[in-house]
């Protein structure tokens, strides 16, 4: 039989050095191709990525809006990179961050009279509760009848949305709103206070951070998840508990997603919206995904997309170029991190080539 | 409920079915070759743009429904290059897909909304005329039937016939039996001497395509030929999740997308006064049986059970 023209041979692991130098590279053939693509819409490509980043950064109040972007994103990131970790597919960041949302607006909306810092412990509580409890459920299925986490975490994420609406239309409708139903705005001893004008949320984000890193990389729950993760049939020789592992890394991974729907309904919203999730649940997976699910990159990818989202708010009004041209963009980066991959992990041998038997 | 309710209420469920029957179909045919492709909802999104947009430009309903395919199927190349050759995660790829597909979409449609007379984007007349009810002389005139089975746009009739064939091409031919060997073990097909990389590949294009083709029904019929953002708005979730309910058959998709479409629009048939029924409930319905059909599948995980064995898991050849 000929010798195919191309062969895929696996390769030895490459450096830290290498792989980023490839994952730079992959970014870069990214902006060269959504610079094509803003180049097919008339536009010039420079001019447009400028105005993305200048328009994130240009002013006090430009970097505040950016960071009130990131916030639930940065949190619902590291939420669905403990469930990642352990390779349980949670799609279900969205339906985790609305019912943390959903938890903590209860006390938010009917006990806003308690002593400001009570309630907001109890929020956050209520909110990591919330989102926990509905990570929990596919996790609970998952390990009892094997149940796909994928879809059902996906369903959970609207039938989430769909309590929002449910609580919004009968029993927390706000009996003083004209026409369309909305959930009243939350009193401003339940709302979150302000540190540098912006909303302590990204405190909050940042000492998860820290936790999350150091829950993943230095105690012993963080290495049962990643062996779990490698092999659940090493995890069970070595003695894990491998069902405990699953649940309780499944209900921390969507409490930290709920935290991150408690900071944006009581911090950003003030109130609580069916856009409370608003797709932050799935760019969330884009994030921890290209960051590899390494914290610290996970902040630097968070503020990436950040900066790409509020400029393209910024592309849209100046440009009349719509500002969905952020998801674009993040999907094209995405696809050429994908590819690079296999760059990564495999070389390709040409017929005649060399070493067959690399 | 009066006769006529009940008739306006079947016709309204098969109407409110047919995206799930192209986009179930079409993710039948991916998984079915071991490729869980949750980039449906963007397929169908660039599907629902490319349709649009190619009917509003060229006026021909034939060049809308080609140039849906064809975006489709562009979509599912990238899906295909990633997961198939370049060996990429599938979950990851196809949730891509599904951001980006979703993306592109409202973003082209905001484009031409801009340069559009008047600010709204409407299918020119001689489109809408092609997309309408088929009339059959005849048949269409047999009372109750005539309504129930001969009185829809042609959207339908080509999903049924999408489903038909999907069917017989899995279950009934010998490339189908070879096909649906790739899911189940891509080693063990591959050494009988199917191509393994070559059917995937194959597939996944026909999964475009036809997802593609759902997603013009999206923007075309559902806003009645007026262009809204999110036109597709979850309904591509559903048809990933209708697999399921369909065990992997496309032939159980027809009624199983006839349920979900009951389901849909079940709210406006419920008498008003009788039941306390919040309406949320009955958007979340859809959702709440896919998850119980999940979990009961789940439970009674028998060998009959049509789950592609390898569903997700990429084929590196020299790792068999």
């Amino acid at each position: 039989m000929k010798e195919p023209l191309i062969r895929v041979v696996k390769k030895a692991e490459l450096g830290r050095k290498e792989t980023l130098i490839l994952r730079l590279e992959a970014i870069l053939l990214a902006l060269v191709a959504g610079g094509l693509f803003i180049l097919c819409l008339g536009q010039n490509p420079f001019v447009i990525y400028q105005t993305i980043l200048t328009g994130a950064l240009r002013s006090g109040m430009a970097i505040q809006a950016t960071v009130k972007i990131a916030i639930p994103l940065l949190i619902a990131s590291l939420g669905v990179t403990l469930a990642f970790k352990m390779r349980f597919w949670n799609i279900g960041a969205e339906g985790q961050i609305i019912m943390g949302g959903v938890f903590a607006s209860y006390f938010a909306l009917f006990h806003s009279g308690w002593n400001h810092w009570l309630l907001v412990i109890v929020m956050f509580i209520a909110g990591a509760v919330g989102g926990g409890l509905w990570g929990l459920i596919p996790a609970w299925f998952k390990t009892k009848y094997d149940t796909n986490e994928t879809l059902f975490t996906l369903m959970l994420n609207y039938i989430a949305l769909n309590v929002i609406v449910f609580l919004r239309e009968g029993p927390w409708r706000d009996p003083g709103s004209q026409g369309y139903a909305k959930i009243a705005r939350f009193d401003k001893n339940a709302s979150l206070d302000r540190v540098f004008g912006i909303q302590f949320g990204w405190i909050i984000a940042l000492v998860l951070l820290v936790l999350i890193w150091i829950y993943m990389n230095r105690s012993k729950q963080g290495y049962e998840i990643s062996v779990v993760g490698e092999s659940q049939e090493t995890a069970r020789y070595a003695g894990m508990n491998v069902k405990k592992v699953i649940l309780r890394t499944m209900f921390l991974s969507g409490a930290v997603c709920g935290i991150g729907g408690m900071v944006q309904a009581t911090g950003s919203d003030v109130t609580l919206t069916t856009a409370v999730a608003g797709g932050v649940g799935f760019t969330a997976i884009i994030v921890a995904w290209l960051a590899q699910l390494n914290p610290p990159a996970i902040l630097l990818v968070t503020i990436l997309f950040s900066i790409l989202e509020k400029g393209s708010s910024v592309v849209q009004s100046s440009f009349g170029l719509s500002s969905d041209c952020a998801d674009v963009l993040q999907g094209i980066i995405l696809f050429f991190i994908l590819g690079c991959e296999l760059f990564i992990r495999y070389k390709f041998v040409f017929r005649g080539k060399g070493d067959v038997r690399a | 409920m009066s006769s006529e309710l009940i008739i306006k209420f079947l016709v309204a469920a098969v109407l409110a079915g047919t995206p799930f029957l192209f986009g179930t179909v079409g993710e039948i045919l991916s998984e079915k070759v071991g490729h869980l492709n949750l980039g449906v909802e963007g397929m169908m999104a660039i599907g629902a743009c490319a349709g649009f947009m190619a009917g509003y430009v060229t006026d021909s309903f034939v060049i809308a429904i080609l140039a849906a395919a064809a975006a489709g199927t562009l979509a599912a190349l990238i899906y295909g290059v990633l997961t198939v050759t370049f060996m990429a995660n599938q979950n990851v790829t196809g949730l891509t897909m599904t951001i980006f597909g979703t993306g592109l979409s409202n973003f082209v449609g905001v484009y031409m909304l801009e340069r559009s007379e008047g600010g709204t984007l409407k299918l020119p007349e001689r489109v809408t005329a092609q997309m309408r009810n088929i009339d059959i002389p005849g048949l269409s005139d047999i009372p109750v039937l005539g309504e129930l089975l001969f009185s829809y746009n042609p959207f339908v009739y080509l999903g049924l016939v999408i489903a038909v064939l999907a069917g017989i091409y899995l279950y009934k031919t010998q490339t189908g039996l070879n096909v649906q060997a790739i899911g189940e073990n891509p080693a063990a097909a591959d050494a009988a001497g199917i191509e393994v990389t070559k059917w995937r590949y194959i597939n996944i294009l026909l999964s475009g395509a036809i997802c593609g083709i759902g997603g013009a029904y999206c923007s075309m019929i559902i806003n009645s030929g007026v262009w809204l953002r999110d036109s597709v708005g979850g309904l591509g979730w559903i048809s990933v999740a209708l697999v399921i309910f369909a065990s992997w058959k496309p032939i159980n998709v027809i009624y199983g997308s006839f349920v979900f479409g009951a389901l849909r629009v079940l709210k406006y048939y419920v008498p008003k006064n009788t039941y306390a029924i919040p309406t949320a409930f009955f958007d979340a319905l859809p959702f709440l049986i896919t998850a119980l059909v999940l979990v009961i599948a789940s439970m009674r995980k028998s060998k009959r059970s049509h789950i592609p064995a390898h569903l997700g898991v990429n084929y590196f050849r020299e790792e068999r």
